[in-house]
This record gives C-alpha cells, sequence and structure tokens, in this order.
C-alpha cells in the first residue's frame, strides 16, 4: 500500500472537463447546473459538495506560444482543481467526530455514514474545498476515489484524462516527474512554469500538486495556505485569560461586597 | 469609449466615417478571423483577463460558514449560561444572598436546555449529534466545545435540579450533595463555557475571525458576564453591588473592544465596520458598550428608585447588545469568506 497522489499539470490540460464528468459518474454526484459563469468557459466557479473536480479557464494576455495559441490570440490556460489532500489537514484536524480520516493512501477522506453536518470543515480549509450539501446536510468533497483505489484502481478523474495531465501514483516518483517535467518546461522557454503542492507552509505539501505558468495565485492557489490548528495555542490562551478575568472579577466583586456589608 | 459626444442608442446619424469604419471591420474580419477594434465587443467579452491582481476572477478562495441562525444564538445562550453558573458559584462560596445564587442556577440550567437544542438543530443530521462524543479530540474547539457543553450541561442540570427539590421538599443530605457536587462541575465547565465560542470560531481559515483570535475569546467571555448580570439585575437584583460591579468592568471591556474594531487599519477586518455586517456589530457593541456604561455610571450616581430604573435599562442593553455582537460576528465571518484577496495575500487596492 503506497502513498498516493494527484499531479496536475496544467500545461497539459486541454479544458475537455472529463474528469469532471468522470468524477460524477463514478461517484454519482448530480450536475451542478449549465449556466455560465460568465468567466471563460467556466460553469462551475470552484470546487463544492457536488463538484470534486473543477476545470478553471485562465485567460492570459495575449503571448506566442502560451497553450500553442497563435501570437495575437489570448492564451487560454486550464487547470483541473481538486481537494488537496494535506498532509496537515485543517478539515481533519477540526471534525468533531472523527468523520474525517487520512487512509492508508494518504489521502483525506469524509466517512458519509458518520458526518453529523455540523460544518465546522467547511470554515476550518484553507483551500476551500470541503462544503455542506444543504439537502443531504453533511459535508462532501472529493474522496481521492477511495473505492477504487482500495481495489487497485486509478481515481475517475485521472483515469478520464486524454492527455494524462492529471497524472496519478506514488507521491515521491510524481515528485520527481513533476521536477524533470519544470525542467523540460523551462528549457522549452516556459520560464513561468512553477510548481505548487504547499510544502512550505504549515499544511507541509499537499497530495494534490500542480504544475502551472505564471502567478499561481490567478488559478486561485493560495500562496500560504495555513492549517487553523496553528492558532489554537493563542486561542486557549486568550480563552483561559477570559476565564481568569470571569472567575477573579467575580471573586473580587462579591468579596469587596461581603466586606463592605460586613462594616 | 473616448470621444466628445455620444449619441443616444439608436440616435446616432450615419455618416462617411462611420460607414468606413464597418467597412474596415468587416475587412478585419476576413482577412484574421477576428477583430480586434474596440467598440463593437458583444456584451460580456472580452472575458476577463487572469493576473495575480485578480486571483481567479475574483471568485472566493473559501466557502461561506455554513452555519444559520441558531449558532450565534446558541454562542449567546452559552455564553451567559456560563457565565451565570460562574457568578452563582462564587456568590454562594463568598455566601451572597441566597436568592441571587438560586436565580443564577436557573439561567445556568435555561441556558444547558436551549444550548444543546440549538447546537443539534444547526446539525446537517441532528440524530447523529451523539457522534460527537465518539472521539475526544484536543486539536478541534468544536470536539472540546461539545465535551465542555456534556459538562456544563449535567452539572448545570444536577444543581438546578437540587435546588427545586429542596425548594419544594425541603433541605436533605442525598440531594445537597448532587447540588454542591453539580456546582463545582458547572462552575469549573462553566468558565470556558463562557468563551471557548471565540476559539471556535478563531481558529478557522475565515480571515476576520482567524485574525481576532487573540480578542475573541476575551470578548465573548465579556459580552457573557455582561448579559448574566444583565438577567439577574432584570430577575430584581437591582440592589447588588457586586453585579453593578461585575456589569461596570464587563461594559468597560466591551467599550474598548469596540474601539478596537473601530479604529483597526487591517483590510481583513473590515466586515467589521463596513457595509450591513459592519452595522450589526456597531450596534451590538455601542450597546454592550457605551451605552451601557453610560446607564450603569449614571445608576451609580443616582439614587433609590431612579438609580434601580437605569440598573434595568442597562441590563436591557446589555443583553441586547450581547445578542447582536453574535450575529454580528457571524455576519461578518459570511462577508469575509467572501473577501478573495485575503487568502491569496493579494493587497487591497485603496488600503
Amino acid at each position: 500500500m503506497s502513498v498516493t497522489a494527484f499531479l496536475t499539470d496544467s500545461t497539459l490540460c486541454i479544458g475537455c472537463k472529463a474528469c469532471e464528468v468522470a468524477c460524477k459518474e463514478w461517484n454519482g454526484i448530480g450536475e451542478d447546473g449549465l449556466d455560465w459563469s460568465g468567466f471563460s468557459y467556466d460553469n462551475t466557479g470552484a470546487v463544492g459538495a457536488s463538484t470534486w473536480r473543477h476545470v478553471k479557464f485562465v485567460e492570459h494576455a495575449p503571448e506566442p506560444g502560451f497553450g500553442g495559441n497563435a501570437p495575437e490570440l489570448n492564451s487560454w490556460a486550464f487547470s483541473s482543481d481538486v481537494c488537496k489532500h494535506c498532509e496537515e489537514a485543517g478539515c481533519l484536524e477540526a471534525c468533531p467526530t472523527g468523520s474525517i480520516v487520512r487512509t492508508e493512501f494518504g489521502g483525506v477522506y469524509v466517512q458519509p455514514d458518520i458526518c453529523n453536518g455540523c460544518g465546522y470543515c467547511v470554515v476550518a480549509c484553507p483551500f476551500g474545498v470541503v462544503d455542506k450539501n444543504r439537502d443531504d446536510g453533511r459535508a462532501f468533497k472529493c474522496t481521492f476515489c477511495y473505492d477504487r483505489q482500495k481495489v487497485g484502481l486509478t481515481p475517475a478523474c485521472a483515469k478520464a484524462c486524454p492527455t494524462e495531465s492529471i497524472k496519478f501514483g506514488e507521491i515521491e516518483s510524481l515528485r520527481d516527474k513533476a521536477r524533470e517535467r519544470i525542467a523540460e518546461l523551462h528549457g522549452r522557454g516556459m520560464k513561468d512554469a512553477t510548481f505548487y503542492d504547499a510544502s512550505d507552509s504549515s499544511v507541509r505539501g499537499t497530495h494534490a500538486m500542480f504544475i502551472v505558468r505564471g502567478d499561481p495565485r490567478s488559478y486561485n492557489l493560495p500562496p500560504k495556505p495555513e492549517v487553523p490548528t496553528i492558532y489554537l495555542k493563542k486561542g486557549w490562551t486568550s480563552s483561559a485569560i477570559g476565564a481568569g478575568l470571569l472567575l477573579a472579577g467575580s471573586l473580587l466583586a462579591f468579596l469587596f461586597e461581603n466586606g463592605r456589608d460586613g462594616r | 469609449m473616448s470621444g466628445p459626444s455620444r449619441p443616444a442608442p439608436g440616435g446616432r446619424t450615419p455618416d462617411f466615417a462611420s460607414e468606413q469604419k464597418l467597412v474596415e471591420i468587416r475587412r478585419e474580419a476576413e482577412r484574421r478571423g477576428e477583430v480586434k477594434a474596440s467598440g463593437i465587443r458583444p456584451a460580456g467579452s472580452p472575458f476577463p483577463m487572469a493576473s495575480p491582481d485578480t486571483g481567479y476572477y475574483g471568485i472566493p478562495l473559501l466557502k461561506k460558514p455554513a452555519w444559520t441562525w441558531e449558532i450565534p444564538l446558541y454562542f449567546f445562550t452559552g455564553g451567559t449560561a456560563g457565565a451565570a453558573a460562574v457568578v452563582g458559584a462564587i456568590a454562594d462560596y463568598t455566601g451572597a444572598d441566597r436568592r441571587l445564587v438560586r436565580d443564577a442556577r436557573w439561567i445556568a440550567a435555561a441556558g444547558a436546555v436551549i444550548s444543546p437544542a440549538l447546537l443539534i438543530a444547526d446539525l446537517g443530521r441532528p440524530s447523529r449529534f451523539l457522534n460527537m462524543l465518539r472521539v475526544f479530540k484536543l486539536q478541534s474547539p468544536m470536539s472540546m466545545g461539545a465535551w465542555i457543553l456534556v459538562g456544563f450541561v449535567s452539572g448545570a442540570s444536577a444543581t438546578a435540579f437540587a435546588q427545586f427539590m429542596q425548594d419544594r421538599y425541603g433541605p436533605s443530605l442525598p440531594l445537597r450533595v448532587i447540588e454542591n457536587a453539580g456546582q463545582a462541575v458547572s462552575l469549573a465547565f462553566g468558565l470556558p463555557f463562557s468563551n471557548y465560542t471565540g476559539v471556535l470560531i478563531g481558529a478557522t481559515a475565515i480571515p476576520v475571525w482567524n485574525e481576532s483570535i487573540n480578542e475573541l475569546p476575551i470578548h465573548f467571555g465579556m459580552s457573557g458576564l455582561s448579559s448574566a448580570v444583565g438577567m439577574l439585575e432584570l430577575m430584581g437584583h437591582r440592589k447588588s453591588r457586586a453585579l453593578q460591579w461585575l456589569g461596570l468592568g464587563a461594559a468597560i471591556f466591551e467599550c474598548m473592544e469596540e474601539l478596537r474594531i473601530e479604529t483597526h487599519r487591517l483590510a481583513c477586518l473590515d466586515p467589521l465596520r463596513n457595509g450591513a455586517s459592519g452595522a450589526v456589530v456597531r450596534v451590538g457593541g455601542v450597546l454592550s458598550g457605551p451605552v451601557t456604561l453610560g446607564l450603569r455610571v449614571m445608576s451609580f450616581l443616582s439614587r433609590g428608585e431612579q438609580a434601580r430604573d437605569l440598573r434595568k435599562w442597562a441590563a436591557i442593553s446589555a443583553i441586547a447588545g450581547s445578542l447582536v455582537t453574535r450575529f454580528g460576528w457571524l455576519h461578518a465571518g459570511n462577508i469575509s469568506a467572501q473577501d478573495w484577496r485575503e487568502p491569496l495575500r493579494i493587497p487591497h487596492p485603496y488600503k
């Protein structure tokens, strides 16, 4: 049983949304509606309770060679977004029922038979991935195809990807692959190709890694995601101070009153 | 569009230049397969460009909190009940007025009934509330909160039950033991129960909450104390000097918190000051801070019936302020989650 990961190479993505469809097909999730967001050919906007893969369409100013376009046309970049499956996952830490667990493949999985829909994971996720389904009541996100991985299969999105933009495999070998690919892209003049796995932040790396061109922020990839648990010390210290004030204040007030009454 | 005058749509007179322009556009379209000239783009085009200044089209990265009105109300009832249990226990230990002790226990017990009901009602699957108690997670404020709630509810309801039985059927030793043990438990759990909700929302990815994590637990705790004191005063304890001092202290703290909110310069704290959420937070802050403080000082300086009347209004203002404050913070969190700049560390253009 090896620790696995996704490597999503946006330089290979053609924006076909096969991953979105395959994900819905395998997991039996309904459609999100066919309304265009008004932002390019994006109709889902972001990952959510019913969208576990989401293809981003990023328009760039005309740039020769970018995405293989003619020099005078706008350049397009596509990138398939997914739950990052953080090494230090905010949702997993926050879950009060133990519904969210780390699987043997390193992914973060919400056990639907345990989740009671408290919604705390929604605000604990620094990537805005976990979402509460209002009709169902529970929280949903990418399962990393735990069911498929258990029987040795590739996750549905990676299997359906026609260009191998979504790569799936053992995490270390994918990191090596990413390094090679970045070097190759730089060699071909795409100096702005960057690797994103948030390993320099408090989430300590992700099991969904990305190769994007340009600033990762234009793909809604936060430069410094933080797992909220790093603030617990501050919070509980403040809570202890508040409790101390309440206790000391009450003691002083009642003792002082008694003292004055006694005189 | 540039140019000195722009005729109303449908009110332009064709001329040579206008017709020439249309021909040029047609030629460009034939030659290149697309047209670059301005003025002929259909509504909505061109697509907005991606850039580090706009993030992903300004679509918020974070998800809005999935909580509805039950949660801010729970914050209020829980904070009030927790503080009331502490005040009641200390009043008992210091030998204060028995009636005050008893009323504080009633408030704590009422909160101990209403709070879990609200918390359960907000769950997506209320029947699975007990799943909260299948794990004990120090790193999850929600898990800690569930356990604190269970401890508090046990202590506060046991105390109130023993109190009720003794009031009705006279003193008895076993009930006395339950009463004292319950009170000790409700004191121990009441302390964190009065303010843990500040940790709960502070230790999240929502910028406005996360930025305020140092202040939130103390703020919520003082707000709870303020409303607990207010409720005791409304139940008739308008002569207690101890409550007056506690109320004054809490109101002074709430004034400081209101001042902090009004004078901040961080863009991520804007929802506390601007827009609808800012208005709610401000109403809550002004009611719990300056208004309550002013009324309390005035009642301090006046005598007899007038002093008690002013304290009644101070109590009402404190309770209302405390309630509105929780709704304000939750509302601000919803607005803050829509802030696409903050999680991407993109500076606000007007800051």
